[in-house]
């Protein structure tokens, strides 16, 4: 596959498809079928009954006997039921966009339209932390919490959002308003508007589509997010979806397969959802910045 | 915090009067606000010093003692180097973290990238239907990373699993993948190389920016394909696959969820699986040496900030920027 060159002459690329052009699309639905067996084969096997799952390596895309009774066994295996652990995901989902949009919005502001003292200082600083490890923080932040008896709430996941402690965010929406004409803010400021204004009339209604970029990934990252979580919260009434489809390995092992996929599926559905209907804007998305997914 | 010292009038260029007032406006320039500037970044410097730079510190020192988190801070006890000494010498399970962590980076980061360079210029002959498959390529990579996918490997790598029954068809005997030492590391990596959509998405618009003519030289000059890959392709392509690099050292480094999950948050069988952020939590959460942990994590730290000097370093003899950029 190296050897291809991206791109020929004209008089090359022309005429029929060659057997060149075949076998290259062979080989990309060759691979693609491999991408995309391991997520049809949660979706089977969470259809499965326990028999089919437990003969020798069930490989097939197609339940032999349709069981749907897996999700309801699945959603109430753990003591608690799986909508304790779907709020809990979305509520730190929720304060999760609402704390990045808020606090990442203005800390952008500053960096990208204000004046101040080291301000130059200031973001070389933000930029590092950009590249800063976040496993580093783990031991420091727990620290931190537990002095504050934070532990043990979902406080540690939440309140540092509402900080800006995400420099991602803080950079794309630089970015992103370095893009807005100057000419708006100044012809405001005419208009008697002082930096306040010139950022709640102008700034920010122009600064949707960083929002939504910034909602789409506080939402997917915090949603597949686990180290945290599984630090933070013990107590079962408190645990997301992550740290609960977890236990499925914990406690009863290989015996509840089918249920355990089709807790994961349905812990997949929200992301998949998300990639459904803003697919085009999450490959942008990472064209631009390189953002993880 | 500082909001009150640093926030004063004092501007390299001249102010517009204070006087005549914001109202009526100089025109030129962005807001000069020196406080305005402090109050919008409020936020942000609280939780630089409060969640970022304090708790650092406060870790640093702790790395010291030998903190674990029953007793309070203020009775800690002052161990020196012991930590840091003890990681070089008595404690087995952080060098076999480091050489399990670098065989992670060095053979899953690379396949990764290459698989995703591979797809990419496959992808890139195409003009129709990139679209779909591009996005059906990326699917992995946003959910690659979830505790369900991590599960599903689990099953699909275990000794009765999909796999095993899929290289019977072949006649080969498979193995319980995930609980063989010599194998469980080799599934999780699989389970980063399947998520190759993220870099090829990036190098795919790489490749679009190679200009066409560069190729119609080449190829008047006689060189083939290969040769264009490689004097053509290649050098322009290199601040993407630098970028790329990076991005997935730093990332790959950082792996957590897929190790926990298949070894149950053991780093087994035999250890063969602990990443060091698995042996980070372990020894903070399981075996609370919190102190000991701090010091894993300092120089978690140190060891991921050389490298990153050392990939950008190296980056300078082989990453070729043409004049526009």
């Amino acid at each position: 596959m190296s050897a291809e060159a991206p791109a020929l002459p004209a008089a090359r690329r022309s005429g029929v498809p060659g057997v060149r052009q075949v076998g290259r699309i062979l080989v990309l639905i060759a691979i693609l079928a491999v991408a995309l067996y391991p997520l049809l084969w949660m979706v089977a096997s969470s259809f499965k009954s326990q028999t089919e799952i437990s003969v020798a390596g069930n490989i097939s895309l197609i339940p032999r006997e349709f069981t749907p009774g897996n999700y309801r066994e699945g959603w109430a295996m753990l003591g608690e039921p799986f909508s304790s652990f779907f709020i809990n995901s979305l509520v730190i989902a929720g304060l999760t966009i609402v704390g990045n949009i808020a606090s990442c919005l203005v800390a952008a502001y500053a960096f990208a339209r204000l004046r101040f003292r080291l301000r130059h200082f200031w973001f070389a600083v933000m930029i590092g932390t950009l590249l800063l490890p976040q496993h580093v923080l783990v031991i420091p932040q727990y620290i931190l919490f537990r002095t504050l008896n934070w532990t043990g709430t979902i406080a540690p996941l939440v309140v540092p959002h509402f900080l800006a402690t995400e420099a991602f965010f803080v950079f794309l929406m630089v970015q992103f308003m370095r893009g807005i004409p100057r000419e708006l803010d100044e012809a405001a400021m005419i208009d008697g508007c002082g930096p306040f204004q010139v950022f709640l009339r102008i700034i920010l209604p122009l600064s949707r589509p960083a929002i939504v970029t910034t909602t789409i990934f506080s939402f997917i990252w915090t949603w597949n997010e686990f180290f945290r979580q599984l630090v933070y919260l013990s107590d079962i009434t408190q645990w997301t979806v992550p740290v609960a489809l977890r236990q499925f390995i914990d406690s009863s092992g290989q015996s509840a397969v089918g249920p355990m996929f089709a807790m994961s599926v349905l812990s997949l559905l929200p992301v998949f959802l998300f990639f459904l209907f803003f697919q085009r804007l999450l490959v942008e998305g990472i064209n631009t910045s390189g953002i993880k997914g | 915090m500082a909001l009150t010292t640093a926030a004063g009038p004092t501007l390299r260029e001249p102010q517009p009067s204070r006087i005549t007032g914001r109202r009526r406006g100089s025109g030129k320039g962005p807001v000069r606000e020196g406080p305005a500037g402090y109050v919008f970044l409020s936020p942000w410097l609280l939780g630089l010093m409060g969640i970022t730079a304090v708790p650092m510190l406060l870790s640093l020192y702790l790395s010291f003692t030998n903190y674990d988190i029953f007793t309070p801070i203020s009775e800690v006890e002052w161990v020196g180097l012991d930590n840091y000494r003890r990681m070089f010498t008595t404690d087995p399970t952080f060098w076999k973290s480091v050489t399990v962590t670098a065989k992670f980076g060095l053979i899953a980061v690379p396949l990764k990238l290459a698989v995703a360079l591979g797809v990419a210029l496959l992808l890139n002959r195409e003009r129709r239907g990139v679209g779909l498959f591009r996005s059906l390529f990326y699917l992995p990579s946003l959910l690659g990373g979830s505790v369900a996918v991590a599960l599903a490997w689990y099953t699909m790598f275990s000794r009765d699993g999909a796999f095993n029954t899929f290289l019977r068809l072949f006649g080969i005997q498979g193995k319980p993948w995930v609980a063989d030492p010599d194998f469980a590391l080799e599934t999780v990596m699989v389970l980063a190389i399947w998520q190759f959509g993220a870099p090829m998405v990036i190098f795919l618009a790489g490749l679009k920016q190679i200009p066409g003519e560069l190729y119609e030289a080449a190829s008047v000059d006689g060189a083939g394909r290969w040769r264009q890959f490689v004097h053509v392709t290649l050098p322009m392509l290199s601040p993407v696959i630098f970028f790329n690099l990076v991005l997935e050292t730093i990332h790959g480094f950082q792996g957590f969820t897929g190790v926990f999950i298949i070894s149950n948050g053991q780093g087994g069988p035999v250890d063969s699986t602990l990443m060091y952020t698995l042996n980070l939590y372990i020894k903070g959460f399981t075996d609370f040496e919190m102190g000991y942990a701090a010091a894993l994590a300092w120089l978690f730290l140190i060891v991921v900030g050389l490298i990153t000097v050392v990939l950008f370093t190296t980056g300078r003899f082989w990453v070729h920027y043409s004049d526009e950029r």
